[in-house]
């Protein structure tokens, strides 16, 4: 047993408004420079849809992710490391802009220079990367939102499979849920393992996964083998990029952005104890299905005395494991097993999970012909079929995913009675397998969502891995080019200069 | 005047070039690793690619690896199994094959690059006149080959091997033994050497990262491990002053 410790995080889809304020304010903070544009460390798609990129969560299109070979092994879906190599000079798994979309602006500046005209001036798009006008939007970074475009499009979303989906292109029997997506900073991240060059790694202290942008070489190897296509390539500075779960703001013990500024308050981070020595065999598992339920067995008590005497020897400081143990992460995907990880089918390990959201039941159980089971209804009887959720979230297993629906059902019922009835109904807690005061702790933690019970994050002991002497007088992030502003500095190597959008825009 | 330039283009240069190009590629490597990279234009179109990029890049190893060994096997050696017209046939017809798969990928590469909107728009001069050179470098090189086959003795391929063996030995061979050969040979090579020359500075140093080492790393994780400060023995010492 190897102890390591990991930032981990759960978001509540039952409570995601859709308000792409994550979205916004990560990009605000990290991808508003040139050549990364069209770039989402963080985005929130409706679902059903295809996503962004397009049909992201189609494998047999895209080879992201692992497979399991015959004899056992696991290696990426887009090839060995001969493969890879064999590949490098065209890689045949890489999405093209136009799989995200064309970045954009529009000529604003018409609207205030503009002679007397007839009719009304409008300000017309123009692509970010060429300059050149662009007579027609085609394609955004969100384009299905709220259900945007025909169903037999957003109907090829593989989420689908096994479930009768032509029902739910009627409006009547429509429905649809949000899924707000970043890097999944993966156990077994396929990134990692497909880079040529090393350069990505994951921190044994917390978990993340990151790029180091001196040693990328822009093989552009992990955009391909990350199947969730969380990394990015900067066409500007020919180097990867994805999220990089706001370290600098985890280390100091706070919330990354998307959490903090989201208003939902959906989002939980927390500490999570994992079994290092045990990822390669978790990831292997034979049955799909089974994945999910290996990657629990991965996760260890923070409470447990062996755990706890092992993490100590294994580096893992005493804060952390007292964060463990207070961790909603814990909570949620361990204890109440509402929270469950996102395609685990791929065998990556993620560590970014998602609560399902529950749905308006549907017209006929309304009128009595599907199970209302007393003051709770059937999950199967909810409008978001079990199996998509299932296919999202569990590698098409349904057990796991109703029991988690199940359990927020009867927290709803239980503290309706608690607070309207004012009556303690252990028995609904009992039927899904919880006691009462769980139930309670669940609604503290679910429903009422206070700041310090979601966020909870020890700091990084930086000063005893780093000699802060030596950092003084340095600059913070930089383009490679010392302290110098990247748009003025003649660079002999050719490094980044950033262009001026607007002189390209006024070409 | 004819010698004098003959002694600066094959004496004086080939060395200007191949200092810069070691010392320059050691100091980009040290100062500005953050520029270091392919510069894939993949991402942005992928038309034209598959096909330019691979016959480019495949023809253009098997052209420098067929250089590197053709120009410095010292001639004892390679005359144990061959005569020297054979392996001045050998190299014509490898070099000719790889040369045209070469040219084809590269012209598709260049035209892809000068006449895509999007990628023209995001490239540097340099990522454009690396593309020129090596297409004019590639062209020039194609021409030598009938000229070759003129001399079906192998004087001028001797020639070039003993003063490419001079130069990389130190001991440069006399500058006017080369003042036989017909202008394309010339061309190429001054080219040839311009290309050393401009490596460092543009994104040709690629080449270096040929990540390789890929097919040696253990398992496909990489772990990184913050080591504390007190176990590495690394501690600032401190002044008594402070």
């Amino acid at each position: 047993m190897k102890v390591r410790a990991q930032i981990a995080m759960v978001l509540n889809l039952d409570k995601c408004i859709g308000c792409h304020t994550c979205s916004v304010t990560c990009k605000n903070v990290w991808t508003s420079r040139e050549g990364m544009e069209y770039a989402w460390f963080n985005n929130v798609e409706t679902k059903p849809g295809i996503g962004y990129p397009k049909e992201w969560e189609n494998q047999d299109r895209w080879n992201g992710g692992w497979k399991r070979k015959r004899n056992g092994k696991i290696e990426p879906k887009i090839g060995g490391k001969w493969r890879i190599l064999a590949n490098i000079f065209a890689n045949p798994d890489l999405p093209e802009l136009d799989d995200y979309y064309e970045p954009f602006t529009f000529d604003y500046e018409h609207l205030q220079k503009a002679p007397e005209l007839q009719a009304f001036p409008t300000a017309r798009p123009r692509s970010l990367v060429s300059g050149e006008r662009m007579e027609k939007i085609e394609w955004g970074p969100n384009w299905e939102e709220i259900l945007g475009g025909e169903f037999s499009k957003r109907s090829a979303d593989v989420n689908f499979e096994g479930v009768q989906k032509e029902i739910y292109g009627q409006f009547e029997n429509t429905f649809m849920m949000y899924l707000p997506r970043l890097c999944e900073h993966c156990l077994n991240p396929t990134c990692v393992a497909s880079c040529p060059s090393g350069a990505i790694y994951k921190r044994e202290e917390d978990g993340i996964v990151l790029i180091d942008q001196d040693k990328c070489r822009g093989w552009r190897m992990c955009v391909s083998g990350c199947p969730y296509k969380k990394i990015y390539f900067n066409w500007s500075s020919g180097k990867s990029e994805k999220c990089i779960f706001c370290y600098p703001r985890i280390e100091a013990g706070q919330p990354t952005v998307c959490s903090e500024t989201c208003v939902g308050r959906i989002r939980y981070l927390g500490v999570v104890l994992y079994d290092a020595d045990r990822i390669e065999e978790a990831a292997s598992a034979p049955d799909e299905k089974d994945l999910y339920e290996a990657q629990l067995g991965l996760f260890l008590d923070p409470s447990d005395p062996s755990v706890i005497a092992q993490a100590r020897a294994d580096g893992v400081p005493d804060a952390w494991l007292e964060a463990a143990r207070k961790s909603p992460i814990w909570k949620m995907a361990m204890e109440w097993k509402v929270a469950f990880p996102l395609h685990p089918e791929y065998r990556t390990l993620p560590m970014v999970w998602y609560v399902p959201p529950l749905s308006p039941i549907t017209a006929a159980a309304e009128a009595g012909k599907m199970g209302i089971d007393g003051a709770m209804p059937d999950v199967r009887s909810l409008r978001i079929p079990l199996k998509y959720l299932a296919n999202l979230l569990t590698a098409g297993d349904e057990k796991p995913v109703a029991t988690g629906l199940e359990r927020m059902l009867a927290m709803r019922a239980y503290m309706r009675a608690k607070t309207i009835d004012g009556v303690i109904d252990e028995a609904i807690a009992q039927k899904v397998g919880l006691t009462g005061q769980q139930i309670e702790e669940m609604y503290h933690i679910m429903a009422i969502a206070n700041y310090e019970d979601r966020f909870v994050i020890p700091t990084t002991h930086r000063e005893v891995t780093e000699d802060a002497y030596e950092l003084r007088g340095q600059c913070g992030f930089t383009f490679g080019d010392g302290c110098m502003p990247s748009d003025n500095k003649v660079n002999l190597f050719g490094g980044v200069k950033l262009k001026n959008d607007r002189k390209k825009v006024e070409a | 005047m004819r010698d004098v330039i003959f002694r600066i283009l094959f004496v004086w240069y080939p060395y200007f070039c191949l200092t810069t190009f070691i010392i320059g590629s050691l100091i980009r490597f040290d100062r500005d690793q953050y520029s270091w990279k392919a510069s894939s234009s993949q991402m942005l179109r992928k038309r034209q690619l598959y096909w330019g990029s691979n016959l480019f890049h495949f023809g253009i190893l098997f052209l420098v690896f067929g250089h590197t060994v053709g120009l410095l096997t010292p001639t004892s050696v390679y005359t144990l199994v061959m005569t020297v017209p054979q392996k001045q046939l050998i190299a014509v017809i490898a070099g000719g094959i790889a040369g045209i798969a070469c040219f084809v990928g590269l012209t598709l590469l260049l035209h892809r690059r000068l006449f895509d909107a999007r990628i023209r728009q995001t490239s540097t001069a340099m990522d454009i006149a690396v593309l020129l050179i090596l297409w004019v470098q590639l062209i020039l090189g194609l021409i030598t080959l009938p000229f070759s086959l003129g001399h079906r003795d192998g004087s001028a391929m001797l020639t070039l091997s003993h003063w490419a063996q001079g130069i990389v030995t130190l001991a440069p061979v006399d500058p006017t033994t080369l003042q036989g050969l017909e202008w394309p040979f010339l061309a190429h090579l001054v080219l040839g050497m311009t290309i050393f020359l401009v490596f460092p500075f543009s994104r040709l140093v690629h080449i270096w990262s040929a990540p390789v080492w890929y097919l040696g790393r253990r398992g496909y994780q990489v772990v990184r491990t913050r080591k504390p400060l007190t176990s590495s023995g690394a501690r600032r010492p401190m002044k008594p002053a402070e």
